[in-house]
This record gives C-alpha cells, structure tokens and sequence, in this order.
C-alpha cells in the first residue's frame, strides 16, 4: 500500500520562541527540528510495513522553506522511503486553509491509500489539520487514533472521545491523525541517518501543483493577526533546579501555602 | 453574509456545557455586531421542545437536523448539517466550543466553504463592525488578535474558555432543516463504543490531586504517584497520553477529553503540559510542576517548578510529608 505522512518543521522545543511584532508570524530564524507529534505518525507507517503490509511505500510530504531539508531527512531516516517536500517563497505566511490547499494539492497528485498525520503541532498547537485536508481531498477522515488496525480496503481504529473509548471503521483511501499514544517512536539508527539523504526527494514549487498562489500564503490567508497583546499571567513561577534539596524546598513553599500541616 | 451560527453539540441527548457557555458569549457578539444569532443542533432522536430552551442562553432560532448519522460522533456528516444549514443561512460566522468532534466539524466546514479558521480562540470581540478573535499562542504567552479576510470565518474556542449560566429561562423558535450527506461524510462507521467506567474516588471533588504524566516512563511510575497521593489524602489524576497509553483509568483523565479540575493543589508529575491538558486544571489553586525537561510547557503556568527526577523527588516529597501528618 502507499502510506503518505504529512510531516511538520517546528522550532527546536528548547529554543526561546518569539513572534515577530512586524509580520505577527513566529520566528523561524533559530534551529528547528521534525514536530516531535509526526514521529508518531510515522512509526505508525513503519509498523504497518513491518507487519501487515510489507510492501508498503512511505512517503513523506511537507510545505516548508527549502531550509528545512534536515528535518525531511529525520523523516526519512525513521522510516521514510521517499519526500515530497514543497518548498516556495509565495507558500510563506500560509494560514491554516493555505497549508491544507498545499497539502491537498500534493497529495491529490498521487492515489494514497492511507495519509497519516501528528495529533498536533508542537509550534501552533494547531490540531485540526487532518479535518481540512481530508475534506479539500473528499476523503473520511479519523483523529486521535490510539491504535489502527489495517483491513482489506479498510481500517479499524480506536480513538478516545469525551465519554470514553469509541472504535470506527473507515474505508481506504482515508486520512487519519494518530495520538502521542500509539506508540513509542524509535530513534533512528546512525545507518539509516546517513542513508536518508540518499533517498528521493522531490522538490516542488506551487506552480507545479497548480496552485494559484494568490490562494495561498500571506496574499491568500484567510485569516490575519492584526496585533498581538499580552495576556493575564498566573504571576511568578518558583523554578528550582533539583540539587538534592528541591523536595524540601517545595515542602517548605506548601507549609508556607498553608498546603501542608 | 448574515448571523452567527454556533454548532450547539448534543451528548447523550443534552447540549453540552461548553456550548451553552459559547452560545452565550456569542450572543454578546451578536448584540455589539447586530448580527442574529443561531443554533445549529446535530443529533438523531433531538427533542425540539428541549432545544426550545437554547433561546435563554441566547439563541434567537434554534435550526435542528435529525438523522441517525449525526448521532455517531463522527465529524463528517456535521460538516454535511452545517454545509446545508450554511446554504440556506448564508451565515457571516460559525462558532463551536472545541470537543473532539466539534473541532474536526468545523476544520471540514472551513475546508468546504473556503473560510478562514481559527482555533483555540480565548475571547471574541466586535473590532470595527466585524469579529476579532483572541487566539492564545506561544504556550499562552501572547494573544494573537485574528479576523478574517474571507466573507464567512469559522471559530473554534477552546475548551472551557467560556462559562455557561444557568440562562434566562428564555426559549427560541425550533425549526428543522435536511442535511445532504455526501459520499465520503459516510465512509467512516462508527463499530464499537467502551463508556469510561468510574473507578476510583472523583478528582472532581479532591483537595489534593497528584498528576502524572508520559514522564513516568511506564505504568509501574503511578505507584509512586499514588503514595504520594495518600500521603495528601488526595487522589490520583492522569494525562490522555498515558490513557490513551493504557497506564491509568479514563476516569482519572484531566484535560479537554476527561474532566475539569479546581483541586487546591495539583501536582503534577512528568507532565509536559500541553493546552488540551492545561484546560482542565488551570483553575486549580497552587500548581506544582515536577519534570526533568527544563523547557516543559507546565513551567509557564506552574507556581512552582522543580527541574529534575521525578523518581527520586517524587518519594522524598512522600516521606516529608508523612514525617509533618
């Protein structure tokens, strides 16, 4: 089967994050890593291949600048047998509808069986993705799968919802976004580091997916951030560094808090 | 495009808090735009008299679709409802409190109409005859003020931003109207359905709730948690990642999925502390953070952080405790 993976560059988790006061966008400039949620996605695919569905091809399919070929690569050392990355100036400032129409338009070029997502961005939160995607592609969507079972023409997922664990059948081709759940996402070995490079990787531009590029991007957005302010804080965090003495520490913040006797 | 639309969920045969507090909020919007506003319920088996009462939450029609699809909890045949009532409505706005199937609903609605999306909206606002949302970002360090661009604007709020009253008694009119579902709205069939079964004492009613979170590596990590739990006379609550994961019972879920907590002390242990998680306990009255990734996310809004090994804090915490009960 063709399994295509929708995969996220996001900021380095440990990088300070800031938003730009001019442009309202976040600042990409520092080091940014693979959306740690997408590994999931992955390892899903993965386990697919090695078991129900050995001849599985895994493709991973991204909008980001051209900058971002290292976490293409991440991608595909966990798993990935191809990349199809969509790199262009005009995508830049894409809101949430520009990045589906993107995605969509990349992923209508080929017939995928399954296209799998991350529950989420770790930058934006953002965890609506898949819901837009499938219906730009008319296709039955699932979210927050904690396990997928693969069928004939089908897949049987369990997701949790408000009141409890439901499980749904959806027919292939589908798209579906997994839980941080799922499973454990395994570090690539340092072979398969070094061969992602080797793998193919597709460059395209949005005129080679068709897409009118006013549609998209900072032009197209639907959505605009006319100013940025700050919100209520909780006041200020006690942040102590365990050296030993941090429990005792934290007692004597609940004694004083009148948390403990 | 005229009026707001706000996606009123139906669980178990009853509108949900979280959309009453939205449909309200809604109708203050409504009021400073002078834009109506409507109703949209989704369900199978909907009694109108009972939708009659969305009017004292602010509601000025309540437009009901009935059909055995939309009872499902699957997102899709809601988009198929809400496209049709979009049709004929011709609505400027669509508002839903983030749930799982809402969220998704709305995400395929924006998709279909080619509407602008925001989610995670904090406060809605009339900014110059139009609606300016409050998105919360950056680990809720900054507000980013979203409107939209496009003749409809689609508005996910997230979870709990807007308490409900208890309303004003008032009712509204009750009309119905017939989705279209298309193909692709059905081809996810709902097989199987586990209730969250309660075990344990209610996080809900504790003074006292020791968290954990995928920080504890496995399972065998809440014993800890739990002594720690006893020796507060509290209870014991857990992430959705490590339920969904099989660690810890549905019941002690905090979270957007799970429930919502206002405990005078949470603890919590290993856990990164994303927004689906934050929602349910940020009205809790002192927070305590305990994670070894000094970037976590729960140090932003803990009020006290220690950056280290849960597995060793956590047990020494236990005795100082117990050497002061």
């Amino acid at each position: 089967m063709r399994i295509a993976i929708c995969v996220k560059e996001v900021p380095d988790p440990t990088a300070v994050k800031r938003i730009d006061d001019s442009t309202h966008r976040l600042v990409r400039a520092g080091e940014n890593t693979l959306n740690p949620y997408d590994r999931h996605a992955i390892e899903a695919a993965v386990q697919i291949k090695e078991g129900p569905a050995p001849d599985t091809e895994i493709t991973v399919v991204t909008v980001a600048p051209a900058s971002a070929g290292r976490s293409v690569d991440r991608a595909l050392a966990q798993g990935g047998d191809r990349s199809v990355h969509v790199a262009d100036d005009a995508a830049a400032g894409s809101d949430l509808l520009g990045t589906a129409r993107i995605l969509a338009a990349a992923l209508k070029r080929e017939s995928f069986d399954l296209i799998l997502l991350g529950q989420q961005a770790a930058d934006s939160e953002c965890y609506v993705m898949a819901g837009l995607v499938a219906e730009l592609l008319e296709l039955p969507c699932v979210t927050q799968a904690a396990s997928i079972e693969l069928g004939a023409g089908s897949v049987t997922i369990k997701r949790q919802v408000e009141t409890g664990y439901d499980t749904v059948k959806a027919t292939l081709p589908c798209v579906v976004s997994v839980s941080d759940a799922i499973n454990e996402p395994r570090y690539p070995p340092l072979p398969a580091i070094m061969g992602a490079k080797r793998k193919p990787h597709e460059v395209v531009s949005l005129a080679e997916l068709g897409i009118d590029a006013a549609t998209v991007g900072a032009v197209g957005a639907a959505t605009v951030v006319g100013g940025l302010s700050k919100p209520e804080g909780r006041g200020d965090t006690i942040v102590v560094e365990d050296d030993g003495t941090a429990a005792a520490q934290l007692l004597a913040f609940l004694v004083e808090k009148k948390l403990v006797a | 495009m005229i009026g707001i639309a706000v996606l009123c969920e139906v669980q178990s045969g009853t509108v949900t808090r979280g959309s009453l507090g939205v449909l309200e909020e809604a109708a203050r919007l409504g009021v400073a735009l002078g834009e109506p506003v409507t109703a949209i319920v989704c369900g199978s088996a909907i009694d109108d008299a009972a939708m009659a009462a969305l009017g004292g939450f602010g509601a000025g029609t309540v437009r009901v679709a009935d059909d055995a699809l939309l009872a499902s909890g699957i997102a899709q045949p809601v988009v198929d409802a809400c496209a049709s009532a979009q049709d004929t409505g011709g609505y400027r706005y669509w508002i839903a409190a983030a749930s799982i199937m809402t969220a998704d609903a709305m995400a395929g609605l924006a998709a279909r109409l080619g509407a602008g999306l925001v989610i995670d909206a904090v406060e809605l606002h009339a900014e110059g005859g139009s609606l300016v949302t409050r998105r919360s970002g950056l680990g809720d360090s900054v507000l980013a003020h979203c409107g939209f661009t496009t003749p409809v604007g689609v508005v996910v709020t997230r979870a709990n931003a807007f308490a409900a009253t208890e309303g004003n008694g008032g009712s509204a009119p009750v009309e119905r109207f017939t989705p279209s579902f298309r193909a692709w709205s059905q081809a996810v069939t709902l097989v199987g359905h586990e209730d969250a079964v309660e075990t344990g004492p209610d996080i809900s009613a504790a003074d006292v709730l020791v968290a954990g979170g995928r920080g504890l590596g496995d399972a065998s990590g809440f014993g800890t948690i739990e002594e720690l739990a006893a020796a507060f006379g509290g209870a014991v609550a857990a992430t959705r990642a490590v339920v969904d994961a099989g660690w810890y019972p549905y019941s002690a879920q905090v979270g957007q999925t799970g429930k919502t907590v206002t405990p005078k002390l949470y603890i919590a242990c290993g856990i990164s502390g994303a927004i689906q998680h934050k929602v349910g306990m940020q009205g809790s009255g002192t927070i305590v953070a305990i994670n070894k990734d000094k970037n976590a996310p729960i140090f932003d809004y803990a009020d006290f952080g220690i950056v280290g090994d849960l597995h060793t804090i956590v047990p020494k915490l236990t005795e100082l405790v117990k050497q002061r009960g």
